[in-house]
């Protein structure tokens, strides 16, 4: 299916609810997460491409379109988006979507996506904290035939044809000329994400998300959930814990030389 | 799950894909031979060695030392850097020739961004930054194994019904082969025809860490956090760094600082790294630090409050003042 872009400039950010962390302890019996009480938030990568998206539309004009696949209280998350200055929420909700792999995960979005119809730049944060795989960027823009670039750290120049982004390496990072429609996925080092003023509060208020269940989007169901997914999780298990920590004593001088000496003996 | 044979038998042998960095094969392609030589031992195939790249024919000799049966190189100008277009779309068509059941890929940048592209092509299942990785006989499958939420709770991960079974690993994660001189392998040019107008150009590589080596392939990091105090003191640090040959890494509190680029930063939203000594010096361990580098195999903690999370999961801890400790320790492992 070809691409349709229109006049005027369509940006979409993809986001994620995850649980919240930031306020987390480890508990130190199980080496588990201690998910009491814990709520859920924007995944903090997805934070720096909504706000890559907010720079570009202030910048060129536009529409921002977030949309989330998730429960429905994803929906807050997405209001979120709201109060900073995107214009549409689209949140994908459907019973036929739980379990979804990144494989299934990826197709429900660019069904989403293609409903939308209209875009020419795609950000998606570099991956999720819950999963970490970074999948759904590359296999998302796989799935609606466009280019992508993983990890950029600055958009140079961007126009009607192409964008212009450094993208980080191991080393340093590449400087890569992209033609649009494309896909992106953002490090931290992109932008200081602003925070939501009082206006944009209240207009987020007062907002709703569309919501597409997976008829909405014509999504194929053997596509989606558990049926669509090729991975599947066969056990979990709490790793081992690690032996205690043991500390040197002394001067600096004498813990030095003895941090050196079991160094020394345990590279043997 | 039932143990059953319901996945295309069509699909045979281990594939590993090379990993170049700056023209060079890095490290993490030995790893990937290490672990991919044990599950082809398991399965009874053949190892294969996946190469795009230019002027790299004279290096291929090497990955059949250490471990490949064949060696598929393609050795082209449209190699010469990595665009994720033109790999994705070539190793595509390579995967739909020969039809490997199992494909390693190294979770570097660019591995982590050609891995999902190419299954997502394929339609297949992708595990990502795979710590253990073994066969189940009765039913062939890969079994993987990975870290969630942070390293604190493992997955294994099975692709029954669909070929091939991809996996990404992380650098430093798996063991590679001692070097055998003596293994003889075949190395095949395979030729395909793609469309090389691709819609990605790239202009530029520009290699801005002075370090010598790089932090995912580091085998020794110091990292600062911020007992440091001040930026000056960084000196201390990169001095350090220099005298164990070392790479440097950073937490978030001295990124956002400005003290250091956020190429330094280990953890939740920066890099995750495994190296076989991590010093952390006056790292207080919030958990977002942890995830990025619990899994390192000795970890060294120096920090001021004997209570701070970091010696949770120390091997050795130091309790003192960074800036009086690490002059000391430089002074005497220089002499």
């Amino acid at each position: 299916m070809e691409t349709l872009r229109s006049d005027e400039l369509n940006i979409i950010v993809c986001i994620k609810q995850v649980p919240d962390t930031s306020n987390v302890d480890i508990n130190k019996e199980t080496n588990t997460l201690i998910r009491n009480g814990i709520g859920s938030t924007i995944n903090p990568f997805d934070v720096y491409a909504v706000e890559e998206g907010l720079k570009i539309k202030e910048k060129l004009g536009g529409n921002l379109t977030t949309i989330s696949m998730g429960i429905k209280s994803a929906e807050k998350q997405l209001k979120e988006t709201t109060a900073l200055g995107v214009d549409n929420t689209v949140l994908l909700n459907d019973k036929l979507f739980a379990g979804s792999d990144t494989l299934a995960t990826a197709y429900i979005l660019s069904m989403g996506i293609k409903k939308l119809k209209t875009y020419d730049l795609i950000i998606c944060g570099k991956q999720a904290i819950d999963g970490d795989t970074g999948h759904i960027g590359p296999s998302l823009a796989e799935k609606l035939n466009i280019p992508h670039l993983t990890c950029v750290k600055k958009i140079e120049e961007f126009n009607e044809k192409f964008l212009i982004c450094q993208r980080m390496t191991e080393n340093g990072y590449d400087v890569v000329k992209m033609y649009l429609p494309a896909l992106i996925t953002v490090v931290k080092d992109i932008n200081k994400p602003r925070f939501p003023t009082l206006k944009g509060k209240m207009k987020a208020r007062n907002s709703a998300s569309t919501i597409w269940d997976a008829y909405d989007i014509l999504a194929n169901r053997e596509k989606c959930g558990l049926i669509g997914s090729p991975t599947k999780v066969l056990t979990t298990y709490i790793p081992k814990r690690k032996s205690k920590v043991e500390f040197i004593n002394g001067t600096p001088k004498e813990q030095a030389q003895k941090l050196l000496d079991k160094l020394r003996i345990s590279k043997k | 799950m039932k143990k059953e044979n319901n996945h295309d038998d069509k699909y045979y042998h281990v594939w590993i894909l090379v990993d170049y960095n700056l023209g060079v094969i890095s490290s993490v392609t030995y790893e990937l031979l290490g672990v991919g030589r044990y599950l082809a031992d398991k399965l009874g195939v053949k190892l294969g060695a996946v190469g795009l790249g230019f002027n790299i024919e004279n290096k291929t000799i090497d990955l059949i030392k250490y471990g490949a049966d064949i060696v598929y190189i393609i050795d082209d100008k449209n190699y010469e850097k990595f665009n994720d277009e033109i790999y994705s779309e070539s190793y595509f068509r390579l995967i739909e020739m020969y039809k490997p059941e199992i494909i390693l890929i190294g979770a570097t940048i660019y591995g982590r961004s050609m891995a999902p592209k190419i299954a997502s092509m394929l339609n297949t299942g992708l595990t990502a930054d795979c710590t253990g990785l073994d066969i189940d006989l009765e039913t062939k499958n890969l079994i993987q194994i990975r870290p969630a939420f942070g390293g604190n709770l493992m997955a294994t991960i099975i692709c029954p019904y669909k070929r091939p079974q991809i996996a990404t690993v992380r650098p430093k994660v798996m063991k590679a082969k001692k070097v055998d001189t003596s293994r003889k392998g075949k190395v095949i040019k395979p030729k395909i025809n793609i469309n090389i107008n691709s819609k990605l150009v790239i202009i530029d590589c520009v290699k801005t860490l002075s370090e010598v080596v790089n932090l995912s392939e580091a085998e020794v990091i110091v990292s600062v956090g911020r007992g440091i105090e001040k930026k000056e003191n960084l000196i201390l640090i990169e001095e350090l760094a220099k005298v164990l040959g070392a790479a440097i890494g950073a937490s978030r509190a001295v990124v956002d600082s400005g003290w250091i680029g956020y190429e330094h930063q280990i953890g939740q939203t920066g890099i995750t790294v495994s190296p076989k000594l991590y010093i952390a010096c006056g790292i207080s361990g919030a958990v977002q630090h942890l995830i990025g580098m619990s899994s390192a195999n000795k970890i060294v903690a120096i920090n001021k409050d004997p209570e701070a999370e970091i010696f949770q999961i120390a091997d050795i801890g130091i309790v003192g003042d960074i800036n009086e400790f690490i002059p000391e320790l430089i002074r005497i492992y220089k002499a």
